[in-house]
């Protein structure tokens, strides 16, 4: 998206915003929950928004849960 | 994910959930089915390394912490069993679960599916899945872990013997152009590998361990030293060669041919092979690509414009980690950061309409209550229940003063546990807390809302460090690591029960943003906070906009730098919610987060700002070379301006018979132990363009590693077909430069050792460009200080966690982005600007903040008014106000960071620090003193 149709859009959400939603409402949906999808959505969930996070598997912490430690401060990885 | 309609501002997304066959409003994670359950399955999370059940919980610390059914539950195959349901005594199973689909309305979208490893059998050449003993290094990764198949002792998977003899194999699936692998490097292995090794090492000190590699690629923030440490352990060899496992002996051992300039051709035997595997993308790529209509690269991660790098081609679709492309923790961290800032720039207009606050029941106060202290020993899996004997440091604890409760823990941090913690608090009417686990750096914020969950004021709360303080250190000896449990869960069972609780403040937030810098990073942070609603204070120490990007033509990946430095400053100038200060400088800063005032001298006079966050976006600068002739021969440059001379057409560089190019210079050495990161790429870049305007001229590029992580390997493999030269050395036998006289005129000679050839070769160069090191802004210290920001070992600014809080400073309420962190590449700078925007909005979109109750006071009946607190202080909270009864220090305790210097300075012991008071502390070491002391009184109490 360049910025031209950038300036649009945000109008296009404006005009959007002003009907409130049904209870399936939300600002932003987050595809994934590893620990960007994780960090994504508890960034917009403390600047206020209301945040879906979904994920394929049947727990958060994607390929990072599945590490021991992590370089380069051998860090625990939970 | 099923269906997508709408656009950006109004996505309705149809989205499939899966049935669990787990009610999870009734399932309290307590695995009796898990247990009772007969169908055996690979347990996907270890990697198939041990066997789950078809009901089962996905890992020990999974949030939701509730089990879930998969495909190979005997009832949904066959109709048959159903053993758990008939032993859940909480009746959550549930088989009549469908499919649901529901349907979401949303404004944005963020995808951030992350990576899949690579699988070595889609080549067939590593006998993966053929011979017991290669591994991957996911694989490997859960060899290691107390969590995983063998409980963090590392075996074997032919007959589960420790290995002793390890060989790890870089770039398998990466770098290569074999059928069944990827040309792109996966920019990760190299380091993760050093980390293998490292932790091998620690499970078992007699591991040999060898690492057949290509380049080492070093390139992040402190990667160097980490690969130096690794490569300075005993028997830990770093060999330079590809090699191909040849099979296995009839022990099982696994046999690997390789080669090396000094010794050929040989095989070696070892007893496990771990594959570095690589990134490809994620399983669901192609799938989420139509789905949502956006675009593919070619080697099927998520397309991005190196200039918008979060932004799919779907307007108000933006994606977030390794979805754009190989990338390692921290910069997946700082993209979904910045992808929520583009996210918030297109939704700012209803931000807070739908969110809602965490409440906590009211405070009881328990000050006149004698103290009843429960104590929680956490296993921490086996990191902590392998060294120490937990059950016995419980049965230790439940003797100790004040203790009514104590018990053990798998993993206190996981969430039913601290569920758990908070109702036994409240059954046992519990006043004092003490977890015994880990360092209270992570994990103390989660257990206090544990004791406001209970009612209790947060500050009755004391973690006990049994694992960093404890197991850890003491892996060896158990005996004496279980004693030393038993003397940290005392002490702090002693100072737990002369806790106070204490009261946090609440501040409120000034709604502007200080940004300092105003080059790419500065500008592009700017701009995202702006757009998402706040008022910006742009201050650039030069004469304009731009930075060292402005120096800047080309890049690799294509994007026209100098326009897009042009349009970013043209937006900042124009936006009204940005003022920008150019010949700037800061001349004090004082304050805190939500409330900072920062005087500034610049163009337009002297200012002062009040902001509520501060963005360091400083840049770097660029090694000037006191080596290789240059400054004395006008044919030798740095990279940059060898850039600057092509763009502008030299003839003198155009027509050069030979370009050499030696990278290096001025990092990766003694006084500079890092890589600057940027060099390598630089160089190709360079050379392609050389190549291009004049095919005929000799382009020699002498390295060490060639560091062209990710899509820009494509562009070194690209550069080594079209004819340029690139001869490694090694450090200790660096290039030497010398000016000759030959026939009457002075020739520009550089001579280098290859050790490939093992000859030693000379050039005769028309030009020579030095890849001058990326090193901090000579004003870093400065501001530093001024911020009280801490800086690393390297000069860079140093974030608050290498991982987890990539772009912002233990400092709250100000951030970083761009080069003042570290050298990076344009799109990872813009990404991080994002990223930081993203951390700011979050901060001011509240009308408050929290700060801490852990304090400073003064006792004003003691305090003499000398101010030599006032001297101790870092962070100008203290001040002499005159009262009747003399000159007296007052702390300010919003700006107090209670770090208690001024505890140590007080000559009358008038400065409390609260949280640790002298009685609390003293009360911690009276009782690791005194061990005997406290088992008399712990009969007494019996």
């Amino acid at each position: 998206m360049n910025q031209e149709n950038g300036s649009a859009l945000t109008e296009t959400v404006r005009l959007l915003c002003r009907t409130p939603g049904g209870p399936r409402f939300g600002d932003v949906l987050v595809v994934g929950g590893g620990i960007s999808g994780i960090q994504a959505s508890l960034d917009l969930a403390s600047a206020g928004f209301k945040v879906y996070l979904i994920d394929r598997g049947p727990a958060i912490g994607g390929r990072m849960a599945q590490l021991d430690k992590t370089f380069p401060t051998n860090d625990c990885s939970m | 994910m099923d269906r997508v309609a709408g656009e950006a501002g109004d996505f309705t997304v149809t989205l499939l959930r899966k049935p669990r066959y787990v009610l999870e409003e009734k399932c309290t994670g307590c695995t009796t089915c898990v247990e009772y359950c007969p169908a055996l399955c690979p347990d996907a999370f270890n990697q198939g390394l041990s066997q789950s059940k078809a009901i089962h919980i996905h890992y020990a610390q999974a949030i939701p912490l509730i089990a879930y059914i998969d495909d190979s539950c005997l009832y949904l195959k066959e109709r048959k069993c159903r053993i758990c349901e008939a032993v859940c005594k909480n009746r959550a199973i549930d088989f009549r679960q469908k499919p649901e689909t529901l349907a979401v309305n949303v404004g944005a979208v963020i995808l951030a599916p992350g990576f899949e490893p690579y699988d070595p059998r889609e080549s067939g050449r590593y006998g993966y899945g053929r011979l017991a003993n290669v591994v991957t290094s996911m694989d490997f990764e859960r060899l290691m872990c107390a969590t995983g198949p063998t409980e963090g002792e590392i075996r074997r998977p032919s007959d589960g013997r420790p290995p002793r003899r390890i060989a790890w194999v870089q770039c398998v699936g990466s770098r290569r152009v074999t059928p069944g692998e990827n040309r792109y490097c996966s920019a990760v292995c190299c380091t993760y590998t050093q980390k293998q090794v490292i932790l091998t090492k620690d499970h078992d000190p007699e591991a040999a361990c060898t690492i057949f590699h290509n380049d080492v690629r070093s390139f992040g923030k402190d990667f160097e030293r980490f690969c130096e440490r690794a490569a300075r352990l005993p028997d830990v060899r770093f060999i330079r060669s590809y090699v191909s496992i040849v099979g296995e002996t009839a022990g099982s051992n696994v046999v690997v041919r390789y080669a090396t300039a000094s010794e050929g051709v040989r095989e070696e035997e070892f007893d496990l092979v771990v594959l570095s595997v690589g990134m490809k993308p994620p399983a669901e790529a192609a799938r989420l690509a139509e789905r949502f209509g956006i675009a593919l690269d070619p080697s099927g991660f998520c397309r991005v414009d190196p200039a918008h790098p979060l932004q799919t081609s779907r307007p108000g679709v933006f994606v977030s980690g390794a979805f754009a492309g190989p990338m390692d923790i921290p910069e997946s961290v700082f993209a979904a950061s910045g992808a929520g800032a583009r996210c918030g720039e297109l939704l700012s207009r209803r931000r807070g309409r739908l969110a809602r606050e965490r409440v906590f029941p009211p405070e009881k106060d328990v000050a006149a209550e004698e103290p009843r202290v429960g104590v929680f020993v956490c296993h921490c899996g086996a990191n902590i229940g392998r060294v120490v004997d937990v059950p016995a440091t419980v049965e230790y604890a439940r003797g100790l003063p004040h203790v009514v409760y104590a018990q053990e823990q798998l993993f206190s941090c996981a969430t039913n546990c601290a569920k758990e913690i908070t109702a036994i608090a409240r059954e046992k009417g519990l006043n004092r807390l003490v977890v015994a686990a880990c360092s209270p750096r992570t994990l103390e914020p989660l257990f206090r809302d544990t004791l406001r969950e209970a009612g209790l004021n947060p500050y009755f709360f004391e973690m006990a460090n049994i694992r960093e303080h404890c197991s850890w250190v003491h892996s060896l000896e158990k005996d004496a690591a279980t004693r030393k449990a038993r003397d940290i869960v005392r002490m702090s069972v002693a100072r737990a029960s002369r806790l106070e609780p204490l009261k946090e403040f609440t501040l409120p937030v000034h709604k502007a943003a200080l940004v300092l810098g105003g080059g790419v990073a500065g500008m592009t942070c700017a701009l995202s906070i702006a757009a998402q609603g706040h008022l910006v204070h742009l201050v650039e120490r030069g004469e304009d906009l731009g930075g060292l990007a402005r120096r800047l033509h080309t890049s690799l990946d294509g994007m026209d730098i100098p326009a897009r430095v042009r349009d970013l400053a043209e937006r900042v100038y124009a936006n009204p919610r940005i003022r920008v200060y150019t010949r700037a400088r800061v001349v004090s800063a004082e304050g805190y987060i939500g409330n900072f005032l920062t005087r500034i001298a610049s163009d337009r006079g002297e200012s002062e700002i009040r902001h509520g966050a501060t963005v360091i976006a400083t840049g770097a600068d660029l090694y000037r070379p006191a080596e290789y002739r240059y400054g004395q021969d006008g044919r030798v440059l740095t990279l940059l301006e060898l850039e600057e001379a092509i763009a502008r057409g030299e003839e003198r560089v155009l027509g050069a018979g030979r370009t050499v190019m030696i990278q290096c210079v001025g990092c990766r050495n003694a006084e500079r132990t890092y890589c600057s990161r940027i060099c390598c790429s630089a160089a190709v870049k360079n050379a392609r363009r050389l190549k291009e305007l004049n095919p005929a001229m000799d382009v020699c590029i002498l390295y060490r590693d060639m560091m062209t992580y990710g899509f820009r390997e494509e562009a070194y493999r690209e550069a080594a077909e079209r004819g340029v030269r690139f001869i490694r050395f090694e450090p200790e036998r660096p290039p030497r430069v010398e000016a000759v006289a030959e026939g009457g005129a002075s020739v520009l000679r550089v001579v280098v050792d290859d050790p490939v050839l093992g000859r030693t070769l000379a050039m005769d160069a028309g030009v020579l460009a030095l890849a001058a090191a990326v090193v901090p802004a000579a004003d870093a210290p400065e501001i530093a200080g001024l911020f009280k920001v801490a800086l690393g070992p390297d000069g860079f600014f140093k974030e608050a966690h290498v991982k987890l809080r990539p772009v912002e400073f233990a400092t709250d309420g100000v951030f970083l982005c761009g080069q003042a962190h570290y050298p990076k590449h344009l799109p990872e700078t813009i990404k991080q600007a994002y990223g930081a925007a993203g951390r700011v909005a979050a901060l001011l979109a509240n009308d408050t903040v929290v700060a801490s109750g852990a304090v400073c006071e003064v006792l004003e009946r003691r305090c003499i008014g000398c101010g030599s607190c006032i001297a101790a202080c870092t962070y100008g909270a203290i001040r002499i106000s005159e009262t009747k009864a003399g000159p007296k220090a007052a702390v300010n305790p919003v700006l107090c960071k209670g770090d208690g210097l001024c505890n140590a300075k007080c000559p009358t012991g008038a400065i409390v620090l609260k949280h640790f008071t002298d009685e609390e502390l003293a009360s911690q070491i009276d009782a690791a003193a005194d061990a005997a002391a406290s088992e008399t009184l712990n009969r007494k109490a019996g």
